[in-house]
């Protein structure tokens, strides 16, 4: 049955791959799009102005943000979009009705969520690469935090696409919640700037840590130790990983 | 024995409260060609869908060539192909996309799901069409898809929920040839179809479904000698007499038609002579319904 099972992981990657390579203009193109903007228009023309943060131009320092807001947005909207477009088909019941377990429905969508996220995150890098030169402090920490933030993500992207009934539940998360978050979550700011109050509160924005984390990776500097930030991050995945399996294993919004 | 289905007193309670099946039994021996029939909401796509693993069941054992669903999941659905009563591909993939992505799921090396789609997609004749978005196709194309997308991982179980619906009439008589000659080859072939002329045409085994229970699970040919009368209408040449067939309830629909009825032991010969006495010309006569469907509509009725 392994052999079985990692075939029918490979068809759904493949399959979830194909999705989202066949639709790139909606996928691939808005985050180079507005990424370029974010270079132009903070990095560039407000960010002269700003002057250093940690010792880094302000473009320097923003460039991490806006690969970890790229790679967050990305594997959430893939795999939301992906699983709800799969149950309002109903092709969802391509796989309900195959002997694929719950495991490998999960890790299909989430391979192909991650799978977007690097093409996005590979596309902004090489963006962020025409104003400021690429710099790298640890690559083992900056693959770990990017893998990490995109399963975290595409986990709850697919908590999401479980839940939604219509087309709008699957944009309300992304536009008042999770957008939000990831403003608040330091891209273009570090948290030792904001007051000590909302130092504390930002503590329970999950986005901080990866933020943090990722750009530890590429800058060496961080607002949160790195362990915590891996830390938090491997809770988050455990967690949404154990959600997603029992509401896809009891049915949820898939068998009546 | 070993049966391709075996169902032991489903039940299914919807959330609200709806019993959609109370308790059925029900046995499909290998190699069989069986129609479910029922009137619309008796339970039938109820059952297939928890066949399938579509819908949870409440209570009850099912299993599929001896492997029990609730122990031995993966083994049972091995076995199961589906063609569901809805579309439910991705319009946006290739015909060939969608055969092979589903055979993935069975775990067909891709290699392998190629070569088969070939043969399958030709079967069907959607082989020119492999390259084209399914939502291109015509409604019976999408319908021979949805049947070569079954047998892609080649099951010894097929089941066909309303397979013709909407179907024109040359191509049902082609998917019947194409159903009978798959049986034929050994597969066990359970049908719905509200089509009773398909049920009388493939099966030959045959269960109703009726509020949620089995009320008839029995040969087709036992279940059509239950048949006492047959109802005949007789196209006639007008004459402005009112016929009348000593010994056979008669009526006179029109002008033009008459409705006799003929027990299956008096035969019909005796309505033409009496009719020839009369001087009354017969110009055609066929049958007022499909003979299964008159005997589904009576066991429907008595146990409504």
């Amino acid at each position: 049955m392994f052999k079985l099972y990692l075939t029918a992981l490979k068809g759904l990657s493949v399959k979830e791959t194909n999705r989202y390579l066949r639709i790139w203009v909606q996928t691939l193109v808005p985050p180079v799009i507005t990424t370029t903007l974010y270079f132009i228009i903070f990095g560039n023309l407000i960010g002269k102005r700003i002057g250093e943060m940690d010792g880094f131009s302000y473009m320097e320092f923003i460039v991490p943000g806006l690969i970890m807001m790229s790679v967050i947005t990305s594997s959430y909207s893939n795999v939301s979009s992906s699983f709800f477009s799969q149950k309002f088909q109903k092709n969802i019941e391509e796989l309900l009705v195959a002997p694929v377990p719950t495991h490998i429905i999960i890790w299909g969508f989430v391979i192909g969520g991650i799978g977007r996220s690097i093409l996005v995150g590979i596309l902004v890098t090489i963006i962020s690469l025409f104003f400021v030169p690429l710099q790298v402090h640890s690559w083992s920490i900056v693959i770990l935090t990017f893998l990490m933030t995109a399963i975290l993500f595409s986990l709850a992207g697919l908590l999401n696409g479980i839940f939604a009934k219509s087309f709008d539940d699957v944009s309300i998360v992304p536009t008042f919640i999770l957008q939000p978050l990831t403003y608040l979550g330091g891209v273009f700011f570090a948290i030792s700037m904001l007051p000590p109050f909302w130092q504390v509160i930002s503590h329970f924005n999950p986005i901080v840590y990866m933020i943090s984390g990722f750009r530890f990776g590429i800058l060496g500097v961080i607002d949160v130790p790195i362990l915590f930030s891996i830390l938090i991050s491997i809770t988050f995945i455990v967690v949404l990983y154990v959600i997603n399996w029992y509401l896809i294993e009891k049915g949820r919004g898939l068998r009546s | 024995m070993t049966y391709a289905l075996e169902i032991k007193d489903l039940k299914k309670v919807y959330a609200g409260g709806v019993e959609a099946l109370r308790g059925i039994d029900l046995k499909v021996e290998e190699g069989d060609f069986y129609a479910l029939l029922g009137p619309n909401g008796a339970g039938k796509s109820t059952t297939i869908g928890i066949v399938t693993s579509l819908v949870n069941k409440t209570s009850g054992k099912v299993n599929v060539f001896g492997y029990d669903m609730d122990t031995q999941l993966m083994q049972a659905k091995l076995q199961i192909g589906l063609v569901p009563q809805e579309f439910n591909f991705s319009p946006f993939e290739t015909v060939q996309q969608i055969v092979v992505n589903q055979a993935g799921y069975y775990g067909v090396s891709r290699k392998e799901a190629l070569k088969r789609s070939e043969k399958y997609l030709k079967q069907s004749d959607l082989w020119e069409k492999r390259n084209v978005q399914a939502q291109m196709l015509s409604g019976g194309m999408k319908r021979r898809l949805m049947i070569s997308r079954a047998l892609m991982h080649e099951p010894r179980l097929l089941i066909l929920d309303e397979p013709t619906a909407g179907v024109d009439i040359e191509l049902r008589r082609e998917m019947w040839m194409f159903l009978k000659e798959l049986n034929a080859n050994g597969t066990t072939i359970i049908l719905t179809t509200h089509y009773l002329e398909e049920a009388e045409m493939l099966c030959r085994n045959i269960g109703i479904i009726q509020k949620g229970q089995l009320i008839e699970d029995t040969s087709m040919k036992s279940l059509l000698a239950k048949l006492q009368y047959e109802t005949i209408i007789l196209d006639i040449e007008s004459s402005g007499r009112v016929p009348v067939i000593k010994g056979y309830t008669s009526e006179l629909m029109d002008d033009g038609s008459l409705s006799v009825e003929v027990a299956r032991d008096q035969g019909i010969n005796e309505v033409f002579n009496q009719l020839t006495e009369q001087g009354i010309k017969v110009l055609s006569m066929r049958n007022k319904s499909n003979r299964l469907e008159e005997l589904f509509l009576k066991l429907t009725e008595e146990t409504a």
